[in-house]
């Protein structure tokens, strides 16, 4: 295998870590749904550490993105 | 861009080119196509701020937007950092009002006007980097200026077992260590991922008109999958801005308080 097909098929995999990140932010998500349904007056109160929670999940798909990208360019 | 070639070339979009003079030369000063749009989001903000800082009694719409963001920003610093906090709303808001709008002017229709493109500022390191520089040397700063050498019990939680400490010790620092790097990194990837994809996907629209037979339904497709996830990319370009200054609240408020 030469270079050039293996960096494809790297950054192909190291885009599955994005798709993992997509279940984590949409667990964020879903559980802050979930949880202020059952006591609304509590939600709003809860909106920062919310996002704090999706930016967490979400740096770690950006990650596995930038992986990618170092794998396509940068190598 | 490529229009109606096969190759698709992303990344050409990121490239600092300068208007005036040149690389070579010898002039170390250049102006580029990120320096003119640094003053355009520069102008906007301006115009935007001083448009409704006119403090009347009765506020028009323009006062009640200033001051909205403002009061957003107040309230947030407030809730994250206590009343001490309000010390640093001059750079949580500086920094909240740059991302914002440097990230929408990046996805402003500029391109409509023929030979003018919006060149994102924030999709590059060199921004966001600096950014979350200054967020950490205001933390190192006020950590050091407050506590001492106290600053480092910052690195040991209470509570922590005598045995834990110099292991829970490496593990914050480290943790610490990463915040700069991934506070600038945050808002970059967010911004140059985005426009990665609507680039991809605008060149399919205009590679499956070319085509021609069942490449225009691919085409329509396509445009339609643009129009939402510029919609979505709206959001994200926000919700970034915000992200950036909650922890930039969060990571001041560690170094005020020491938990």
């Amino acid at each position: 295998m030469d270079l050039a097909s293996a960096k494809v098929i790297g950054a192909g995999l190291a885009a599955i870590g994005v798709g993992a990140a997509s279940i984590g932010v949409g667990f964020v998500f879903g559980s802050f749904l979930q949880s202020s349904l059952r006591n609304p007056a509590a939600a709003d109160s809860q909106q920062g550490r919310l996002f704090i929670g999706f930016a967490a999940a979400e740096l770690l798909g950006l990650m596995a993105f930038a992986v990618a990208m170092i794998i396509l360019y940068a190598i | 861009m490529a229009a109606g070639g096969s190759k698709i070339d992303p990344m050409h979009q990121f490239v600092i080119e300068p208007i005036f003079g040149s690389f070579q030369a010898g002039n170390p000063f250049v102006f580029t196509n990120s320096a003119l749009w640094t003053l355009v989001v520069l102008a906007t903000i301006w115009v935007f701020m001083f448009g409704g800082m006119k403090r009347e009694l009765i506020p028009g719409r323009w006062q009640v937007a200033v001051e909205g963001m403002i009061g957003f920003i107040d309230d947030m610093v407030h809730v994250n950092m206590g009343p001490e906090g309000r010390a640093y709303i001059p750079w949580i808001f500086t920094a909240f009002m740059f991302l914002l709008f440097a990230n929408l002017m990046a996805y402003m229709p500029f391109a409509l006007i023929p030979g003018a493109h919006p060149f994102t500022i924030t999709a590059q390191f060199t921004f966001t980097g600096v950014m979350s520089l200054i967020t950490f040397a205001i933390v190192l700063g006020v950590g050091f200026w407050k506590h001492g050498l106290k600053f480092f019990s910052l690195f040991v939680p209470h509570g922590t077992p005598l045995v834990m400490v110099p292991l829970i010790f490496v593990v914050e620092l480290l943790s610490f260590a990463v915040r700069p790097f991934s506070l600038g990194l945050r808002p970059f990837i967010a911004m140059f991922a985005g426009h990665i994809l609507l680039d991809i996907f605008g060149n399919f629209v205009v590679q499956g008109l070319n085509a021609g037979g069942g490449g225009i339904g691919i085409s329509i497709l396509c445009f339609l999958f643009v129009t939402f996830i510029s919609a979505l990319e709206l959001l994200v370009a926000a919700i970034q801005a915000y992200v950036f200054a909650i922890l930039s609240a969060l990571y001041i408020n560690d170094a005020v308080h020491l938990h």
